[in-house]
């Protein structure tokens, strides 16, 4: 099963929720943690993993000989992100527009335009105790938070429990780690901020077609107004953290909530247990 | 007229409730919202909207079941994996046209779409831009821009001082597109591994593109252990920590109330925020 922690919000605990599952399922089968936050990722804080795989990522950029281009200006033509211009007897290029889709390669008439790759971050595998780790890191000053995200995402074992840590937001990272999830579980707190970017999350599981349920963290803090929003969605409430110093002194530390307070291991196997059966019950629905 | 852009690398740390806080606090601004996806601004600064606007932008393919003879070409070229048994998934397509452009029998026409909207409003503290984009849409670093470009526009009309944006979370596109040309980068970081380890990654964009940086750290008495690792990192690479703001749960307070914290209570957070302030208005001279 794979399970994708997102929020809408920053900072509402997806690090935390996604760790401590992880951990609380690996005594008892495969786990895998992808964290597909690739522009700030912070689960490894967490899982101290022990790297022993990097693979850089690249993107197609075009590259133009110009012994045999003719300037007839198709290639500027075709791109759709104005990431190649022709002027007079010039080509060029802006490495940091272009998607690599590579239509200019294919149709420059010349065969003048072959592609190099442009390195945009790495892939890092490891493991901490059983679980398999695997992380995505976008380069500084890159856009291409998606492309990395497909590229971690290629590790996903099926035989394995698969949680992937999200980026927040509500855009193209984020459909991207979200999308093919059999759950997404969505981590709030119970403030208007918190409640006005779950809904926008809530309305992306829908597009998605992923059925979801909500972590309430740090209970209690603000208003009562994000569980009101939960039961008339009918959006199950899976899992409340309280608002509590020792929890956030854990979290500033990169202690695992489940190791520092072990007797969280068990909500977060129920927790577990909870997505199993929204899982099967949606299955039946369908 | 300065440009200071509030951001974090990690989300949560509390751009939001500071930039609404400057709001309340700086004369002759305007205010700009920069993180579309999640635009969380206007539920502190109440605004009335004047214009509404539609974000048009990005373009989707259509196949023409009609006109389409299954050559599979479409299908073979596309690297965004969108196309599958002859129809275009909306969410994958990157709209590069690159079907458009090879399918023999001109079955596949790309459609523009509309992807968001953006607001000019007024609210008790100046004008605010802002914007929403669609779930689930793509190009949030042009929206981004278009938000800027129209405070940017307000400001030169108004002849103010400042403009004031909230920044979205991350090093990504959206941010990229906040940061670059700024006068000034607040950086809103935690006393957290996680907040340090994201800092640093803000750190290097800003100097990527060449912006000058301040480090603001929010819940500074949560682990005042991180809280003075922050400040020797941030002396070692030259960056000045303009304020350490406590952690007082009348944020929250002030959120569910939906006001700025400056204007919801007069305790010691609030003094810090005044005198980052004041700080940053000095910085700017």
């Amino acid at each position: 099963m794979v399970i994708s922690i997102a929020s809408g919000k920053g900072g509402t605990g997806k690090t935390l929720v996604a760790t401590s599952l992880a951990l609380a399922l690996s005594g008892k089968s495969k786990v895998q943690l992808l964290d597909c936050d690739v522009e700030e990722p912070n689960a490894h804080i967490f899982l101290h993993s022990t790297i022993n795989q990097s693979q850089p990522v690249f993107l197609p950029i075009p590259k133009v000989d110009e012994t045999k281009c003719t300037y007839c200006g198709k290639c500027a033509e075709v791109c759709a992100y104005n990431a190649i211009a022709v002027v007079k007897e010039k080509v060029l290029i802006f490495p940091e527009l272009c998607h690599g889709c590579g239509a200019c390669s294919y149709l420059c008439p010349e065969s003048a335009i072959t592609e190099e790759g442009k390195e945009i971050g790495i892939v890092e595998r490891g493991n901490s105790g059983n679980i398999d780790f695997i992380q995505g890191k976008l380069n500084i000053g890159e856009i291409a938070a998606p492309h990395l995200i497909k590229k971690v995402k290629r590790y996903i074992e099926p035989t394995s429990e698969v949680i992937i840590d999200v980026s927040p937001g509500t855009s193209c990272p984020v459909v991207e780690a979200v999308k093919d999830s059999d759950f997404c579980l969505l981590v709030t707190e119970p403030t208007p901020f918190g409640l006005n970017d779950l809904s926008l999350a809530v309305e992306v599981t829908r597009k998605l077609g992923i059925p979801c349920g909500v972590v309430i963290n740090r209970d209690e803090a603000g208003d009562e107004k994000v569980e009101r929003y939960c039961h008339e969605q009918d959006i199950p409430i899976l899992l409340k953290i309280p608002l509590d110093r020792e929890i956030a002194e854990l979290y500033s530390k990169g202690i695992p909530l489940i190791e520092g307070i072990p007797a969280w291991r068990n909500s977060f196997l129920e927790l577990f247990q909870e997505i199993q059966q929204n899982v099967s019950a949606s299955q039946v629905a369908k | 007229m300065k440009e200071i852009v509030v951001l974090s690398g990690k989300g949560g740390t509390g751009k939001t409730s500071i930039v609404a806080s400057f709001a309340a606090l700086a004369q002759s601004k305007v205010l700009a919202d920069c993180d579309v996806d999640a635009a969380d601004l206007y539920l502190l600064l109440q605004p009335q909207v004047q214009e509404e606007k539609e974000f048009w932008s990005g373009q989707v393919a259509f196949i023409d079941k009609e006109k389409c003879i299954e050559c599979e070409i479409c299908q073979d070229i596309c690297r965004f994996g969108a196309i599958e048994n002859y129809v275009v998934d909306p969410i994958s397509c990157e709209g590069c046209s690159f079907c458009y452009q090879v399918c023999p029998v001109d079955a596949i026409t790309m459609r523009e779409s509309m992807v968001g909207h953006w607001f000019i409003s007024d609210t008790s503290y100046g004008a605010l831009v802002h914007a929403r984009l669609g779930i689930a849409e793509e190009n949030s670093g042009k929206l981004v821009a278009l938000v800027r470009q129209n405070a940017k526009l307000i400001a030169e009309k108004q002849n103010l001082d400042y403009i004031i944006s909230d920044g979205p979370p991350g090093i990504g596109c959206p941010v990229i597109s906040s940061l670059s040309g700024a006068s000034l980068a607040l950086l809103v970081t935690e006393p957290t591994l996680s907040g340090i380890h994201d800092l640093e990654r803000v750190i290097a964009v800003c100097r990527h593109f060449g912006i000058p940086t301040l480090v603001c750290i929010n819940k500074y008495d949560i682990n005042e252990e991180n809280t003075h690792q922050i400040e020797n990192y941030c002396y070692k690479e030259g960056i000045e920590v303009a304020a350490k703001i406590p952690f007082d749960n009348v944020v929250t307070e002030a959120i569910v109330h939906g006001l700025p914290v400056v204007e919801y209570s007069e305790g010691k957070l609030t003094q810090e925020i005044r005198s980052l302030w004041q700080y940053i208005a000095c910085a700017l001279e």
